[in-house]
């Protein structure tokens, strides 16, 4: 079976354009990902970018030491992930936050509008408040139009304030998932 | 049990893995790796890692692709790597040639009452590495192997490399580097120019 993010309407505003265009604007470098179809976009544009350095992660927690090691060495790193993978990345925050680090991700919305997959329910569903728990701010991306002003906000907290920031991308936002395939 | 697992003396054989660095960045795991290197001798380019069970690895890889042109080493232990171990996967397929990881393997979890871990119950972390597409592993059992491998320390390219050193299981006295993580990052910062906001 594929899936498919769906396809956006005639004359959307291309936001995953302009969330690459404000990241490489506040200067990111890095871009460490657990894919998830509703980045491929954004992955791709990564990738076909000579100044980022792109890195395939085998769980998220990697993309958050990752980060702490790039703010080291003088890079931008940011994290591009899915809710799913937000309880992966729990115990290695207090490392950003012990530390000071700056870290932004970037967390497509699962369980959260029009979810057909239960099993996706309760992480996304708490995910808001884990991230808080461990002193992440959360900003949300509701709106295509606003994914620009969003970014650069949340890039602007992390890299000059020193504060762990994650930008929820909404479900609704990314659109329903149609499932290609079936038996 | 990892009765004879290894016999070199983890201080000794840091101190002479470390011996002479020049422009080494160094990352170290949590718990003894931490002390060792800081007995080996505070250096602003130390960055002691507290926490962050299974991130030394990543933390290192993240610091190599930032600074290439400066070698960058990452000491840990035999459970911090364990627990990081898909990190060995992602930074073989990254291929950062500046990077080395120095996996310190008593075959116990040292920091939390010497329980046999993994490698000590028989997983070979050089075999591992070897299998996730590290292209240069090696297993360090004497003085000569680290000798022979202490040039890695220097080298900017042909990593990412993973050494594996057999050290004893005996207990030394602890060396406490400080704990301050916003000291510790400002240091590392300054000591490579960079601008501390």
């Amino acid at each position: 079976m594929t899936a498919v993010p769906q396809a956006a309407g005639r004359g959307a505003p291309d936001w995953p354009l302009d969330i690459f265009n404000t990241l490489r604007q506040a200067g990111v470098t890095q871009a460490s990902y657990v894919p998830d179809a509703g980045h491929a976009r954004l992955i791709q544009l990564m990738h076909g970018d000579d100044g980022v350095r792109t890195v395939v992660l085998t769980t998220e927690e990697e993309g958050i030491a990752l980060a702490a090691g790039a703010w080291l060495g003088g890079a931008r790193a940011v994290l591009l992930m899915q809710s799913s993978g937000v309880g992966n990345c729990v115990n290695m925050l207090s490392l950003m936050g012990a530390c000071r680090f700056p870290w932004l991700a970037l967390v497509t919305m699962r369980g959260e509008w029009a979810e057909f997959n239960p099993w996706q329910v309760p992480m996304g569903q708490a995910t808001p408040a884990v991230l808080g728990a461990m002193g992440v701010t959360v900003l949300r991306l509701d709106r295509p139009e606003e994914a620009g002003e969003v970014v650069s906000a949340a890039a602007a907290l992390a890299y000059d304030s020193d504060q762990q920031v994650a930008v929820l991308v909404s479900q609704r936002m990314l659109g329903r998932k149609q499932w290609l395939g079936s038996k | 049990m990892p009765a004879s697992f290894g016999t070199l003396d983890r201080r000794a054989a840091v101190r002479t893995l470390l011996a002479g660095r020049r422009d080494l960045l160094v990352i170290t795991g949590l718990g003894s790796p931490s002390y060792d290197v800081f007995d080996a001798g505070d250096h602003d380019g130390n960055f002691y890692l507290w926490g962050a069970m299974g991130g030394a690895a990543m933390a290192g890889l993240g610091l190599a692709l930032a600074q290439p042109a400066r070698p960058v080493v990452v000491i840990t232990g035999d459970g911090e790597q364990l627990m990081g171990a898909g990190a060995l996967m992602t930074i073989a397929v990254a291929r950062p040639g500046n990077l080395t990881i120095v996996v310190l393997d008593n075959g116990y979890f040292g920091e939390t009452g010497m329980q046999v871990s993994h490698s000590g119950l028989g997983v070979r972390l050089n075999q591992v590495a070897a299998g996730c597409g590290i292209p240069t592993v090696e297993e360090i059992v004497d003085e000569a192997g680290l000798r022979a491998c202490q040039p890695w320390l220097g080298a900017v390219s042909g990593g990412p490399r993973v050494a594996v050193v057999r050290i004893g299981a005996g207990q030394v006295d602890r060396a406490l580097p400080p704990r301050d993580g916003v000291f510790l990052k400002t240091r590392f910062r300054r000591h490579l120019g960079l601008p501390v906001t």
